[in-house]
């Protein structure tokens, strides 16, 4: 292997992580090896379109996804972003690279073995629901439990619950061309709760959903993920849904991961101009939080404070009154204070012009 | 004219020869082949003249009733069904629809799994679709000679004349119509590891039903407008009445035995196709036309 292709090296830290990705590399064509030692030789998405007809979907992606956070890959259309959800279930074969589940090699495994890992291991939403319509909602909840081998009584009492869980009681045997994006999507994310994996894998899951709807699904996802510890891996094209709900984003171009890191600091310190064009829109008073720019360290407590995952818009109507707003952890013991400079300052910094 | 490039005598006469061969010496082996066939043909149609009248009348308006669950195809059906009793027609009807019935039977078990086959591999496509253009096309005399002198003249000829005519459509829907299942669905089903029979009988039957339901459909249309002609070669039924009719120069038996026809096509077509829509709506696909 060369230098492209960096391999798991013996003794990294992989077992704590979620999904590991190194170096994966996908082109879409009839013959992908002339066309991945262009890649490698170091032409570009483009040129090596222009000669070999072959599509580049993803370019030497690697990614370490931990356990029990939101990831999100976030890209434009025909970033390659959702090529990349579907590497981590095999529903595309990769050209190149190494994908790591858990501990376990996705790519060695078996076409039995791989039955038995989509199973067990990962559950997935769609953005187009990918529903049964010829099953009832309470069916299609239990679909990935009966292909899994689980008896009926079992499974129907299983999906009664999760129905419950996203708010969907009352619909258990509509069908679901009966119900509207959203109670769709709700089935959607239902059916791959339903199987308790470890991992749900979320392809642009709430991109065909009104702005309202979607917020409130964002909210719910949030609520769910911190209550069930499970790792997300979400797609979306939406910067501010990426803002909303992601631990950590890594941003999607040309097949090619631009940055990576947590929401701030993508907010920031964005790598490039194609990642400062999407934070230029961004309403930077939701995305960054308070902790991320606060004086660290205990100062003679302020009269008013704010919890440590509070966001700059959750901040500034306190400043009306106070000087300094105090930063306090789950404890309610203080960990930081700002002041309203601070978050101008942090919210001013990448606007053109004053920067 | 066109100029005479070779003889092609020699050439008409090894077909001729080959097919003399394999009647001498494959009769009995092909006539054993088709009995299983025949037995099941007479099976259905001494049960359904041996069934009172009134007992099928009762089931085919009620399975009308099933499929649209309004008066107007019952009603519709009764009165098809009436006057072919009226006209003294009720045997050959009978014997028609035995025909029909065998036909589309052996035709379901032949087709849906060689359309499913055809849906999952190209090169098995490419095979069978100028084969079956060809049992389309071919005109049903080419093929109803040789399985005479094969089988005699008889029933066993005319289901087999009737099947290569009227099982193409049936494979070409279930074909198109597995092939058609929202992709989406199918990669939603992969990614919760069903293997593929899981897909075929849970995702992909169940919403191409309605396509495989039209086949079926045109294949029994298909078998009635057969009848005619199998009855020739000694299907009997209402084709024989037609036929004697024409012979005979009595209009009036070939006009009523034709509209007995006319009657039993209503019949299956309307009830098929309801059947169809009533599918189509359970599963949402009505409204997305």
């Amino acid at each position: 292997m060369n230098a492209m292709n960096p391999i798991l090296q013996q003794g990294e830290t992989t077992s704590d992580l979620a999904i590991a990705m190194r170096g994966v590399t996908k082109i879409f064509g009839d013959n992908p090896q002339h066309a991945l030692n262009l890649l490698q030789s170091g032409k570009s998405k483009t040129e090596v379109q222009a000669e070999t007809n072959h599509v580049v979907g993803l370019d030497n992606v690697s990614l370490d996804i931990a356990r029990g956070q939101i990831f999100v890959v976030m890209g434009l259309s025909g970033s390659g972003k959702s090529t990349l959800i579907r590497h981590v279930n095999r529903l595309i074969e990769p050209t190149a690279g190494e994908i790591v589940v858990n501990g376990s090699d996705v790519l060695k495994m078996s076409l039995p073995e791989l039955r038995t890992y989509r199973r067990s291991q990962v559950a997935m939403v769609f953005q187009k629901f990918g529903l049964l319509p010829h099953r009832s909602v309470i069916e299609n909840v239990a679909y990935g439990l009966e292909v899994r081998g689980v008896g009926k009584a079992e499974r129907l009492k299983e999906a009664a619950k999760w129905i419950e869980i996203v708010g969907l009681s009352g619909y258990e045997n509509s069908a679901p061309r009966q119900l509207s994006g959203g109670q769709q999507q709700r089935v959607g994310l239902a059916r791959a709760l339903a199987l308790d994996t470890e991992i749900i894998l979320m392809d642009e899951a709430f991109s065909a959903l009104d702005p309202l709807i979607r917020s409130g699904m964002q909210d719910q996802l949030i609520e769910l993920q911190k209550s069930l510890g499970k790792t997300i891996l979400f797609i979306t094209h939406d910067f501010d849904e990426a803002l909303k709900i992601g631990d950590r984003i890594a941003v999607l171009k040309d097949g090619a991961v631009q940055q990576e890191g947590k929401p701030e600091d993508i907010v920031l310190r964005p790598a490039n101009e194609h990642i400062e064009e999407f934070v230029r829109e961004v309403n930077k008073a939701r995305a960054i939080h308070v902790r991320s720019i606060m004086e660290k360290g205990e100062h003679e407590p302020c009269e008013a404070s704010v919890s440590k995952d509070a966001r700059c818009e959750d901040v500034l109507p306190l400043f009306a009154e106070h000087q300094w707003v105090g930063v306090v952890d789950q404890e309610g013991r203080q960990i930081g204070r700002v002041t309203a400079k601070q978050v101008i300052k942090a919210l001013a910094r990448y606007t053109p012009g004053i920067g | 004219m066109f100029p005479e490039l070779f003889d092609t005598r020699p050439m008409r006469r090894a077909i001729d020869d080959s097919l003399n061969w394999v009647v001498r010496h494959w009769g009995d082996e092909f006539e054993a082949a088709a009995y299983p066939l025949l037995m099941l043909l007479k099976a259905i149609e001494d049960l359904l003249i041996a069934t009172p009248w009134w007992l099928i009348m009762a089931i085919l308006t009620g399975i009308a009733w099933l499929a649209t669950r309004s008066w107007k195809l019952p009603a519709v059906v009764l009165v098809s069904l009436l006057f072919l009793g009226v006209m003294t027609l009720w045997k050959d009807a009978m014997t028609t629809m035995a025909l029909m019935i065998t036909a589309t039977i052996t035709a379901i078990v032949l087709s849906i799994p060689l359309g499913v086959w055809m849906s999952r591999s190209l090169n098995v496509r490419k095979i069978f679709t100028p084969v079956l253009d060809l049992m389309q096309t071919l005109p049903s005399f080419v093929y109803l000679i040789p399985t005479v002198m094969i089988f005699g003249p008889g029933k066993i000829p005319a289901l087999i004349a009737t099947i290569v005519y009227a099982a193409p459509p049936l494979v070409r829907l279930t074909d198109l119509g597995l092939r058609s299942v929202d992709p989406a669905v199918m990669e939603a089903s992969r990614s919760f590891g069903t293997n593929p029979s899981q897909r075929l009988f849970g995702v992909q039957i169940p919403l191409a039903l309605p396509t495989i339901l039209a086949g079926i459909n045109q294949t029994t249309m298909m078998a009635l407008s057969m009848v005619v002609i199998a009855s020739m070669i000694g299907a009997g039924g209402l084709g024989y009445q037609v036929l004697q009719g024409i012979g005979r120069l009595e209009i009036s038996r070939g006009l009523l035995a034709g509209l007995g026809i006319v009657a039993l096509a209503i019949i299956f077509d309307r009830v098929t196709q309801s059947f169809g829509k009533q599918l189509q709506g359970r599963i949402g696909l009505a409204e997305a036309r």
